[in-house]
């Protein structure tokens, strides 16, 4: 090769970078672009419809009388138990798996089921919590039926995005604490688990946002469609103030509601499905906040 | 603090499960084509009686008599009569039920606009052009009269699990659940409709309901059922057309099946008359056809009386209510 040969194959070079600059830009832009445009829309057809009464108001025959607020409310009961049960359950599995585990035949078997338990469609998880929550444990068509289904649904992306974020903390920050005579539980809790805490809280919210949409698995437990009133709040001013039987209240979700009211005949219904599409969106990107918040803080404790 | 969280939750498993079943409750579940009405009768229910909790789910039909053969329903919406397995499951369960139409429903045969050749079928002409047989053959126009148009034609119905392709195929092909698969189904009327409106070509089915908000994109197509007992040639499926019976075989009963059980308690009793007495303007409301005024009353003294069991005995199509009601009074 020579001089010239190698400049010219510099510039090539070049040029071919800059072309993947301008093709990544661009289609960076197309994504960001049909995004956008599906939120305008929504936010055209829905924004009429959005005002405190639709928040306030439960479902109805009349488009211009319906609201939204037994689904918003059964959301964030679902969101919350989900999160409460599988966020526990999904890390303490994770750290088993990582640090714990001997590496042996039993141990690849659970792992390579629960990768695959990652991909299972999520209806399958709705015949399982109706079998299992629903008709087996008695729990009835109820908040907490719903909320332990999607905490199944969720719990192998928690556990494997758990096990990514513990495998990622150098294995030199362990050896330090084991050097100083700590014990493998003082490790994990004091060393590893808050520096992987950031990468967990990650892999939660992107589990979370996938729970949310969840429509299948909650229509086949058996949420409901038409519901006008609300699972018994958890404070009450009654002693002992903690009550938990709104947890078998039957509810309904955000996803239900809309997909029932963009199916129905009356354009009215559009508009509300569309407004319910934005009051589901605030929620998925105020839940996404708060995590966000919650991993900068933990991010910001690190110091080694 | 997780911990304790945890504990909690073990707590209010053994604990609270059976707080929730002394409240006053009636659940409902079934059919999403009866759906519009029976969530009107429970909106308009509750205002009465804010005591009683009305619930109300979109399982499908058969979905919706599982839930109810086992036991776990008060009240099953229903967009067909109940089958002999249905029955069969019910009473190894020792569930009785009571039968009650509600409504009709008339199916809309429909083409886009711009066809300016199809303004009549007959259903033998349906039938040529939905039968299983017709799967890639009977793919153009001029297949189905020699002087309409030698161009494609795109089918839009009903997808399989619901209970209008159910009643389609038993109307038109005289066998449930046969026809041609290759049309374009979606369990979602609206996708039809959109689809519908987009294509020169296009012919569909789905819930007049859907039609009349849909006027201006969508044009009509009369049906003539080739029997002069049900009024001479082919009729349109207006509101008098089905009352009278003459807009046939394409309109249906629409049916609640209450469970005898639940008819012992007295906020069943109560929202069943609701049901009765307001029903007729409610259906009207949200866009089905009432069944003339004499079947409500009938239907009343049926449930009064608790007679239970069906009385189509899997028979579907071209049955008149009154006349079975009457009967059976």
């Amino acid at each position: 090769m020579n001089e010239k040969q190698r400049v010219n194959r510099k510039k090539l070079n070049k040029s071919l970078d800059k072309l993947f600059l301008i093709l990544g830009f661009s289609v960076t832009l197309l994504a960001l672009g049909i995004l956008l445009t599906l939120i305008l829309d929504i936010v055209q057809d829905g924004w009429g419809r959005l005002n405190l009464d639709f928040l306030t108001h439960f479902p109805s025959r009349k488009p211009q009388e319906a609201g939204i607020l037994s689904a918003w409310v059964g959301t964030l009961w679902i969101m919350t138990l989900t999160s409460v049960i599988a966020f526990p359950l999904g890390v303490m599995a994770g750290i088993y798996l990582e640090e714990y585990a001997p590496q042996n035949r039993i141990t690849n078997l659970i792992e390579i089921n629960i990768a695959n338990l990652a991909g299972v469609p999520s209806i399958i998880y709705g015949l399982l919590g109706l079998g299992l929550f629903v008709r087996f444990m008695h729990m009835g068509r109820s908040v907490i039926s719903g909320g332990a289904t999607l905490a199944l649904l969720i719990l192998p992306m928690i556990i494997l995005s758990t096990r990514e974020a513990l495998r990622a903390v150098p294995f030199s920050i362990r050896e330090a604490a084991y050097a100083i005579g700590a014990t493998k539980w003082q490790t994990v809790r004091h060393q590893v688990l808050p520096s992987a805490l950031p990468g967990i809280m990650t892999g939660t919210i992107l589990a979370m946002s996938r729970a949310i949409g969840e429509t299948a698995p909650l229509i086949m437990i058996g949420a409901l469609t038409y519901i006008a009133f609300l699972p018994a709040p958890p404070l009450q001013s009654q002693f002992p103030f903690l009550h938990l039987n709104g947890l078998f209240d039957p509810f309904t979700v955000l996803p239900i509601q809309i997909f029932n009211w963009v199916s129905r005949p009356q354009k009215g219904f559009f508009e509300d499905a569309a407004a319910g599409i934005i009051i589901l969106l605030g929620i998925a990107f105020l839940m996404n906040a708060v995590a966000i918040f919650l991993r900068t803080r933990y991010q910001k404790k690190i110091r080694w | 603090m997780k911990k304790l969280i945890l504990g909690l939750l073990g707590l209010a498993i053994f604990s609270s499960a059976s707080l929730t079943y002394a409240q006053k409750m009636i659940e409902i579940d079934g059919s999403s084509t009866v759906y519009p009405i029976t969530e009107a009768v429970a909106e308009e229910f509750q205002k009465s009686d804010a005591e009683v909790k009305v619930t109300v789910g979109i399982s499908g039909t058969g979905g919706g008599f599982k839930r109810f053969c086992l036991g776990e329903t008060d009240i099953s919406d229903a967009s067909r009569p109940i089958e002999p397995t249905e029955v069969e499951l019910a009473s190894k369960n020792g569930i009785e039920f009571i039968e009650l139409p509600v409504a009709y429903d008339g199916l809309a045969v429909v083409v886009n606009p711009k066809n300016d050749w199809v303004t009549s079928m007959t259903v033998s002409e349906l039938k040529k052009l939905w039968e299983p047989a017709a799967q890639g053959k009977i793919t153009r126009w001029n297949q189905i009269r020699p002087e309409w148009p030698d161009k494609e034609i795109r089918l839009f119905g009903a997808g399989t699990d619901s209970g209008t392709y159910e009643y389609f195929t038993e109307a038109v092909v005289q066998q449930k659940k046969a026809s041609r698969g290759d049309y374009t189904a979606s369990e979602d009327d609206n996708v039809l409709v959109q689809g519908i409106a987009s294509d020169p070509l296009a012919l569909g089915f789905f819930g007049v309901a859907y039609y009349e908000q849909n006027k201006d994109r969508l044009k009509l197509v009369s049906i003539d059922d080739e029997n002069d007992v049900n009024g001479k040639g082919p009729q349109l499926p207006t509101y008098q057309n089905v009352l009278d019976g003459i807009y046939q075989p394409l309109a249906r009963p629409l049916f609640i099946y209450v469970s005898k059980k639940s008819a012992e308690k007295p906020e069943v009793v109560k929202f069943i008359e609701f049901y009765m007495t307001q029903g007729a303007a409610l259906s009207k409301e949200v866009g089905y056809i009432a069944l003339p005024d004499q079947a409500y009353p009938l239907a009343w003294k049926r449930f009064e009386a608790r007679k239970t069991g069906s009385l189509f005995h899997g028979v579907q199509t071209g049955v008149k209510i009154e006349d079975l009601l009457k009967k059976e009074a």
